[in-house]
Formats: structure tokens, C-alpha cells, sequence
């Protein structure tokens, strides 16, 4: 039979003060895991969800992005007319849609950062269910209005209801703001596509993308057939949420690898903090460990036992990590998507999953740090232990 | 009765040949042990006397199976375990020897009654009959009213008494004591010989005990002296003591 958890849990109790360190090396390296790994599930979370199932964004055939795109008015009048596209009461739901930077100040440091401007059609809210007017109405076509993305409109200064902001070569009228459920629409502005091109010297029969409303999920298949074998046209047609997802792929393999590195440091001098617990543990303990050893208990429960405790202290230390980080669920920050070049604000995201993956990282870097110490107390040669005093 | 000639026949509890231990220090070898014989029957109660570095503590901690001779035998109850692997000898201890030392080497953190049910958990024996052993070692050693108590809340030879529970809870083959009173008062040390006594007298338990004390050396049945690696017994004149043969 091991040796019992009281030992253990008594043990880690009396010898608090060196717990205490090992616990917080731990908690700290786990936090910084926790909120890293939340920051790229939050921005990828963010992307993937500005993605409908039911929806096709068509781009030039090679082009990784929206901005490296053009697909123009000629080829958005053949896509109209494909097969397995949603109509609507004013005819087939097909936005074609114009991509802008325009610098803007942001509210926090009064220096300017892209924002991301889309040109669209009037009928985009019947294609972006998700899309919702919060505040005040969607633009009138024809006229210099835009609608702002809920978290462009607290992230920018001037980008409130009712004011005018310039755009291009214009003055522009904010007159909604619009909520896109979390995704990146929140961090754009929208206006009608023919004047915001127009506004900026561009031509108006030039578009980035197309994105179309299909009649079911399944009728993708069938519109990217005719799309693609159409000798008209040289397009790409990629499920809108397969698009965004892949989109996210840079930036949270970025996030994911520095915040990994960070991790490792930390969890590399967290190691050494359990280690140096566990090893004075040993120490200050070796005449128990030989009385336990004298009375029978084998090496290999030594060895257990140690690990045991290692795994509480890693335990607590990852349950704190956690709870520290915990509070930054949901907390909005923003970072530049090197897609688009813009600015796109997303939230920390951490699921029980990523609290999940948190623990068996602190337990990991308590199997690492209580591994040799325990070895080291069971091969305590027990006639001489027996004798320290 | 005890022999320290090697003429021993095989039925004794206890038996040592030829008994060899050396260390290094230094790039220096050190023979404790040379060629020392043993043979003690069920029910003995022996005591070790000898200077210190004599070798008393090694002979313990081989005959308890914590260490093992450079050269020799030990059999215990018929059991060879000079040869006997790691594992093995830790299973041998656990069944067969219990342990009393100086400093009482009881667990701090654990009651009394978690001492003494230490040794318990290496055996079958379920929670509720475990607890009757427990309660019964306690009995026997005068603690029952503070088996709850942590070893820093009991005096020194409180302490000693829950060791030698913790000893004999599993009803072991024989008991070592090393220095079993060496930290103790007079009065105290008295109690605890008292309590050997009894365990030998009304218990029948087999005792090897090491000691710097004559007066408790000379409450065993016989007293072992160690010189030069070998025992010899009966008086000796550096300590004065007559050393007992009649076991």
C-alpha cells in the first residue's frame, strides 16, 4: 500500500513557506499559458465567427485575402445569375463588396491605426444574418452615410452616431452602429460600395470579393462547379467560414508560438521552483522517508508519494494560474490582422477546455519538478539517514 | 541462548556466520566487521555494548536487513536474506523486524495512531481491524488516551512508547532497539526498560538492543560486547560491566 495522503498533504502544510514559492512559479507560468492561448482563441473565435455556413465569398483565383483580390462588376453580373445562390425580394442575395483602409485615431491613444472600410450592397444584412442595427439605421445608397461596427465605434474617436467623419475625399454621416455578434464586422465600417470606391479615386466597377447567400449548405458544391468551370471568370469560391478560419491561421499560430515561448520560459524556471521545493522537501525530510523505508515501504512508494505531492502543489498552483486569468474572460483588446493590415478588436476568450489544458500543465511541470526528488528520497541509502539528526 | 562462537545449531531465530562489513572513507577501507558470529533464540533479549565506532548500529542495521555485510550470512527464522534483492528486504523488514531507535523517528506530521498504523498499511488488514491493532498497541504501551496526539505535543518518553507500539503493531518476528533509552531521562528510561522487559517476559518478543548504558545493558538476558569486530561476551574491563551469559 502507498504511503498515506496525509503524509503528503500534512507535509506540504508544515513546510508552507517553500509551497508557497513552488505554488506561485506555478500559478504565474500558468496564467501567462492560460491567457495566451485565450488570446489566440479569442482572435481566431472572432474570425471564424465573421463566417457563415451559408454563405460563399468568391475572390480572385490566388488571391490569399480580400485585399490581394479584384473581381470586377462583369464577373460579379455572371456570378449573379450561377446556380445555388439565395434570392431575395429585390433579386439574387450577392453583396460585391470593396475592402479600404482609412487611418483613424483611436480613442485610447490618440494615434492613428487602419480601419477596416466595406464597401457593400444594400441587401448585406439579408446575407449577414448575424449582422444586427443597434443604434440609429443602415445607410441609405447613393448617399455619404456609413454604419460602424459596435467595437470600431468604441475603439475610434469620431466614429459615433449622428458625427461626420472624412473619408477619403468626403465627409461621411455615421448613422448606425451595428452589432456582429463578436466576429470582425464589429471592427469595420460599412457604406455603400459605389461612393466609398468613388471616394477614394478608385473605380467603382472594381471589387475585392463577392460573398452570396447560398439556397442550403450543400448548394456550394454546385455554384464553385459553375464558377469555376465558367471561362469568364477566374475566381475562387471558398465557404465564407472555411475563409475567415484559414485567415485566422497567421495570427494565432503567432500568438500561439510567442505566447508558447513565453509559456516555456516561465514554466522552465517554474520547474526549477518545484524542483528546488521538492529537493529541500527531500532534504529536511530524509530521516522520515528512511523510518518509512525501515518499516517497509518500498522505493516505488516513495517515489509516488513525492510525485503525489509534486502533483498537489502543481495542482493548487495551475487552480490559481487559472483563477487569476479567469478575469479576463470576455475583455476586449485589439490587434493588428496582418490580413487586412487593420486594426481588429476580439476578446480574451477561456473556455473550460483552455482551463483544462492549464492543469495539466501545472501537473506536467509538477511530474518534471517532483520526478528526480522522488527518486532521489527513495534511493536515500536508509542506514545512514536513519542517523541524521 | 545466546552464542557468539558459531556453534549454534540451525534451529535458532538468529543466525549470523562469518559476518564481514566494510566501508570506504576517503579512498581508506574500514573493517567494523570481522568475522563476527551470532545466534540468538526466540525470546532472547540481547544488549550490544562496545565503544562508539565499534560497530554496534551496523551489526543492528544488518541483522534489521537495512544494510548488507560485505561478506557472511544472516538467517532469520530460516529465511536467508543476505542474499535477498532490495524489494525483498524491504517486504522481509516489513513482516518480520520492528524497529526502535534513539530519536524515536516518529513521523511529525502524523497522530500517534497514524505512527503506529504505519507498518499496518503494508498489510491486508481491513480499516476496522487494523484499528484494533492499533488500539491494542497503544493499550499495551499505556497511550490509548493520546493516540490523537502529534509527536510534538508528547514528551520524550511518550514518544518512545508510541515507537515501540509502532514496533510491535504488527506482532514482528524480533524488535531492534538502538540507544532505545539514549534520550531519555533516568525516569523515563526506566519506564521504557520496563516496557521491554514486558514485552520479552509477557510476550515472548525477541530483543537485540544496542546501548552505551550499563544499567540498561544489564536488564537484558545477556550483554554482548563488540571489540575489534568481533563479540565477545562476559565482562569487560574497559566498561566494567559483566556482560551476562545465561539467557
Amino acid at each position: 500500500m502507498a504511503i498515506p495522503l496525509v503524509y503528503n498533504l500534512r507535509s506540504v502544510r508544515a513546510r508552507w513557506t517553500s509551497t508557497i514559492v513552488a505554488v506561485v512559479g506555478i500559478a504565474g507560468t500558468v496564467g501567462v499559458f492560460v491567457a495566451m492561448l485565450s488570446l489566440a482563441k479569442g482572435f481566431r473565435a472572432t474570425l471564424v465567427s465573421s463566417g457563415s455556413p451559408d454563405n460563399a465569398l468568391i475572390v480572385r483565383g490566388g488571391a490569399t485575402s480580400e485585399l490581394t483580390s479584384g473581381v470586377a462588376l462583369d464577373a460579379v453580373k455572371v456570378i449573379q445569375d450561377a446556380p445555388g445562390i439565395a434570392r431575395g425580394p429585390n433579386g439574387p442575395l450577392v453583396t460585391a463588396e470593396a475592402v479600404l483602409m482609412a487611418p483613424i485615431p483611436l480613442i485610447s491613444t490618440g494615434t492613428d491605426a487602419n480601419v477596416e472600410l466595406r464597401g457593400v450592397s444594400l441587401n448585406v444584412l439579408e446575407i449577414r444574418k448575424q449582422v444586427k442595427i443597434v443604434q440609429g439605421r443602415m445607410f441609405q445608397p447613393g448617399l455619404a452615410e456609413v454604419v460602424v461596427g459596435k467595437n470600431a465605434n468604441k475603439t475610434y474617436s469620431g466614429l459615433t452616431l449622428g458625427n461626420r467623419i472624412r473619408l477619403g475625399k468626403m465627409p461621411w454621416q455615421v448613422v448606425g452602429i451595428f452589432d456582429a455578434g463578436g466576429s470582425s464586422f464589429d471592427s469595420e465600417v460599412w457604406g455603400d460600395s459605389h461612393l466609398l470606391t468613388a471616394a477614394y479615386d478608385r473605380p467603382d466597377t472594381f471589387f475585392q470579393s463577392a460573398t452570396v447567400h447560398l439556397t442550403s449548405p450543400q448548394a456550394l458544391t454546385q455554384l464553385k462547379d459553375a464558377l469555376t468551370t465558367d471561362p469568364r471568370l477566374n475566381v475562387d469560391v471558398t465557404r465564407e467560414i472555411d475563409y475567415y478560419a484559414k485567415q485566422s491561421t497567421r495570427m494565432t499560430t503567432l500568438i500561439t508560438t510567442l505566447g508558447g515561448f513565453v509559456a516555456f520560459i516561465m514554466a522552465i524556471g517554474a520547474v526549477f521552483g518545484a524542483l528546488n521545493t521538492m529537493y529541500s522537501a527531500v532534504a529536511d525530510r530524509g530521516k522520515e522517508i528512511a523510518t518509512m523505508r525501515a518499516l517497509g515501504f518500498g522505493g516505488p512508494s516513495v517515489v509516488i508519494s513525492f510525485l503525489i505531492e509534486a502533483l498537489l502543489i502543481s495542482f493548487v498552483g495551475g487552480l490559481l494560474g487559472c483563477l487569476a486569468v479567469l478575469r479576463l474572460n470576455g475583455l476586449t483588446t485589439s490587434t493588428i490582422n496582418f490580413q487586412t493590415f487593420s486594426n481588429l478588436a476580439f476578446a480574451f476568450m477561456i473556455t473550460p477546455g483552455l482551463l483544462a489544458e492549464g492543469v495539466i500543465f501545472a501537473l506536467v511541470m509538477g511530474v518534471l519538478g517532483g520526478f528526480f526528488p522522488a527518486v532521489r528520497a527513495a534511493r536515500l541509502p536508509v542506514a545512514t539517514a536513519l542517523r541524521e539528526l | 541462548m545466546v552464542r557468539v562462537d558459531g556453534s549454534g545449531n540451525s534451529q535458532g531465530l538468529i543466525r549470523a556466520r562469518g559476518l564481514n562489513k566494510t566501508y570506504s572513507r576517503g579512498g581508506e577501507k574500514i573493517q567494523v566487521l570481522q568475522g563476527l558470529n551470532l545466534d540468538v533464540d526466540k525470546g532472547d533479549f540481547v544488549a550490544f555494548m562496545g565503544p562508539s565506532g565499534s560497530g554496534k548500529t551496523t551489526l543492528l542495521n544488518l541483522l534489521g536487513g537495512l544494510d548488507v555485510p560485505s561478506a557472511g550470512s544472516i538467517t532469520v527464522a530460516g529465511d536467508e536474506i543476505t542474499h535477498m534483492s532490495g524489494s525483498k528486504l524491504t517486504q522481509w523488514r516489513a513482516r518480520h523486524v520492528g524497529f526502535i531507535f534513539q530519536m524515536y523517528n516518529l513521523i511529525p506530521v502524523l497522530t500517534a495512531y497514524q505512527n503506529v498504523e504505519l507498518p499496518l498499511l503494508l498489510t491486508k488488514l481491513s480499516r476496522s481491524e487494523r484499528r484494533k491493532h492499533v488500539e491494542t498497541a497503544l493499550a499495551v504501551v499505556g497511550l490509548t488516551d493520546r493516540m490523537h496526539h502529534y509527536p510534538r505535543q508528547l514528551s520524550g518518553g511518550q514518544e518512545q512508547r508510541v515507537t515501540i507500539a509502532r514496533a510491535i503493531v504488527s506482532d514482528p518476528t524480533f524488535l531492534l532497539c538502538d540507544e532505545p533509552t539514549g534520550d531519555l531521562d533516568r525516569k523515563s528510561a526506566d519506564e521504557i526498560m520496563a516496557l521491554i522487559e514486558e514485552l520479552v517476559g509477557k510476550y515472548g518478543k525477541t530483543v537485540l538492543m544496542v546501548t552505551h548504558d550499563p544499567l540498561v545493558a544489564a536488564r537484558a538476558h545477556t550483554t554482548l560486547h563488540l571489540e575489534k569486530g568481533v563479540l565477545v561476551e562476559g565482562k569487560t574491563p574497559r566498561e566494567g560491566v559483566f556482560a551476562g551469559g545465561a539467557a
